[in-house]
């Protein structure tokens, strides 16, 4: 396999993990905008035990995911008391906190960074992505995974149902910090080079684009969301320059083009993103969609539109 | 059938928002295996009783007592477990979640301790077998796996009634359950809810639909501006002057009207 295609699997793999992270919350209902404080919780961790204690890869990733879900936790009860926009300012809060305080470390090496002497080939963040994967997927489907998402959508009914609300929104975010964690220590391992500027508020932003875009209905959202995105650049990447080279050779000037400017391929990230917003509001990925598909199974029992009344 | 203390009891219970008092001096009693109606005119306070009751507000002062325990204390969230289970007047079922996950959220009071909550609700498993049961015991067994929010109104307010009854309540509390329905759907509520009364659950409900109270409830109490202004039979309701006058306004004398809004 090419460096380019490993290395392309590998961030999809981490994108993955940390957008499963984020979603963990946000179906509970918690949007979260401090996923890039998480990754970075998670990055740093591994990469200081591993520069500084030579720990093997597998500790140093455990040790990521726990530390990070201990800091979920000690998120995760405060904020209970925050709703909305606020609760979503409280996350970004955190993760600015925890950039500043890296930034001025001189233990995890300030603007520096952290050179990591432990790598992972590309597989292991794909195998772990796999099961991180299997692992949602349980999760939504138990009566804890129900609650969630009962939560999701009424918290007060959910309450007088006996849903444990104050436990699961705890459990459910400490969970996802700790995914975050994990693939931020994933993502240590893989650029072997940890440094705060790659944890900016962009980079919270875009993972819960992922899940909010993928869809937060089911867990198949985050999966679709985080592929989207993350191949997305790497397509247009090919995709541009042909579009432009075909469009100006219709008028005869084929050979001399230049390669279109870079940035074009976030403009139409952008349009896509509002485009998206517009005809899916509820994410890629919803409910009745899953339903329609399955409908069409031959063995399904009840045709769609035939509802008594 | 009646036990030595009633199943519900409704102490001098009174609440105010603000200046406003909403419930003064509510007292009234449940009993085991009955079935009454809470009417009254729009804003006379019926669902801040429902409130009150299933623990959404506290009561500023009066009690309440379920089953013989003191539950004025109870937080909410434990009283399903006690056997107090509601609808609510606006649907409020889980628009994202199946119907049958609806049915299993409404089992949650019976989900006991972490092995509960990790167990998959596969295909086979026993809560899921249990709701489909309950909802094709009750006649909604046609779509047990479609999303709530592509139903119909009158599904959908016939499937709040069965979460509350997933929870296997004592009490069964509905908050005009016949509100939109059509003659038809509101004759087989009433049979469906009298079925579910034979099995021994007690029914309180709120209802404007006074053909419904009257042959489904044989007791009745009318408030009218957070006040009780009759207990009794539904039979002879609306020959009181008083729940008259709540309804339709004075027609008799003028100084009736101040005395029923003062005291009652």
């Amino acid at each position: 396999m090419s460096g380019y295609m490993s290395g392309i699997l590998a961030i999809l793999a981490i994108n993955i993990i940390f957008a499963y992270g984020i979603y963990l919350s946000v179906a509970t209902g918690q949007l979260n905008l401090g996923g890039a404080g998480f990754q970075a919780v998670g990055a740093y961790a591994a990469a200081y035990l591993s520069a500084t204690y030579g720990f093997p890869v597998f500790l140093t990733l455990l040790s990521g995911l726990l530390l990070s879900g201990v800091f979920g936790f000690a998120i995760a009860l405060p904020i209970l008391r925050t709703r909305g926009v606020y609760l979503v300012l409280a996350t970004f809060a955190f993760a600015e906190v925890i950039a500043g305080a890296l930034l001025n470390s001189d233990t995890f090496g300030g603007a520096m960074g952290i050179s990591v002497p432990g790598y992972v080939e590309w597989y292991v963040p794909v195998i772990i992505a796999a099961v991180v994967t299997l692992f949602v997927f349980y999760i939504m489907s138990t009566r804890f995974g129900l609650n969630m998402r009962a939560i999701h959508d009424d918290e007060e009914v959910s309450d007088l149902m006996g849903v444990p609300i104050r436990k699961v929104k705890v459990i459910a975010f400490s969970m996802g910090a700790a995914l975050a964690g994990l693939a931020g220590g994933l993502y240590a391992h893989t650029f072997t080079f940890v440094e705060v500027q790659s944890f900016n508020a962009i980079l919270s932003i875009y993972v819960l684009l992922y899940v909010l875009l993928g869809g937060t209905q089911t867990a198949w959202g985050p999966l679709a969301g985080a592929t989207f995105f993350t191949l997305l650049p790497e397509v247009l990447r090919d995709l541009l320059p042909a579009t432009k080279t075909f469009l100006v050779g219709l008028f005869g000037d084929a050979e001399n083009v230049a390669p279109p400017d870079e940035s074009w391929r976030f403009v139409i990230l952008g349009v896509l993103t509002v485009l998206m917003m517009v005809f899916r509001p509820e994410g890629l990925i919803t409910r009745p969609m899953l339903a329609h598909l399955r409908l069409r199974k031959p063995s399904a029992r009840n045709p769609g539109g035939e509802v008594l009344e | 059938m009646s036990s030595a203390q009633p199943l519900l009891s409704v102490n001098a219970v009174s609440k105010s928002f603000g200046g406003l008092q909403v419930i003064s001096d509510v007292s009234f009693d449940v009993e085991s295996g009955s079935r009454i109606a809470l009417i009254g005119p729009n804003g006379a306070g019926k669902t801040t009783i429902f409130n009150l009751i299933s623990g959404v507000y506290t009561p500023d002062s009066g009690s309440i007592s379920f089953d013989g325990a003191d539950i004025t204390a109870v937080p909410s969230r434990k009283r399903i477990g006690l056997g107090l289970a509601r609808s609510f007047q606006n649907i409020r079922l889980m628009p994202h979640l199946s119907v049958v996950e609806n049915i299993m959220l409404g089992q949650q009071s019976h989900a006991s301790g972490p092995s509960d909550m990790a167990l998959p609700l596969f295909r086979r498993s026993r809560s899921r077998r249990e709701a489909e049961d309950l909802l094709a015991s009750m006649g909604l067994g046609t779509f047990p796996g479609d999303v709530v929010a592509t139903l119909p109104y009158g599904i959908r307010k016939k499937i709040e009634v069965v979460r509350a009854l997933a929870a296997k309540p004592k009490l069964l509390m509905l908050d005009e359950p016949a509100a939109g329905l059509n003659p038809a759907e509101t004759a087989s509520l009433r049979d469906f809810l009298i079925t579910i009364s034979e099995t021994g659950t007690t029914i309180l409900i709120v209802e404007h639909d006074m053909g419904l109270v009257r042959s489904l409830c044989e007791e009745a109490v009318v408030l009218n501006f957070g006040s009780k202004i009759y207990e009794g039979s539904t039979k002879y309701v609306q020959d009181d002057p008083l729940v008259l006058e709540a309804y339709l306004g004075s027609r008799h004398v003028k100084d009736h009207v101040v005395a029923g809004g003062a005291d009652a």
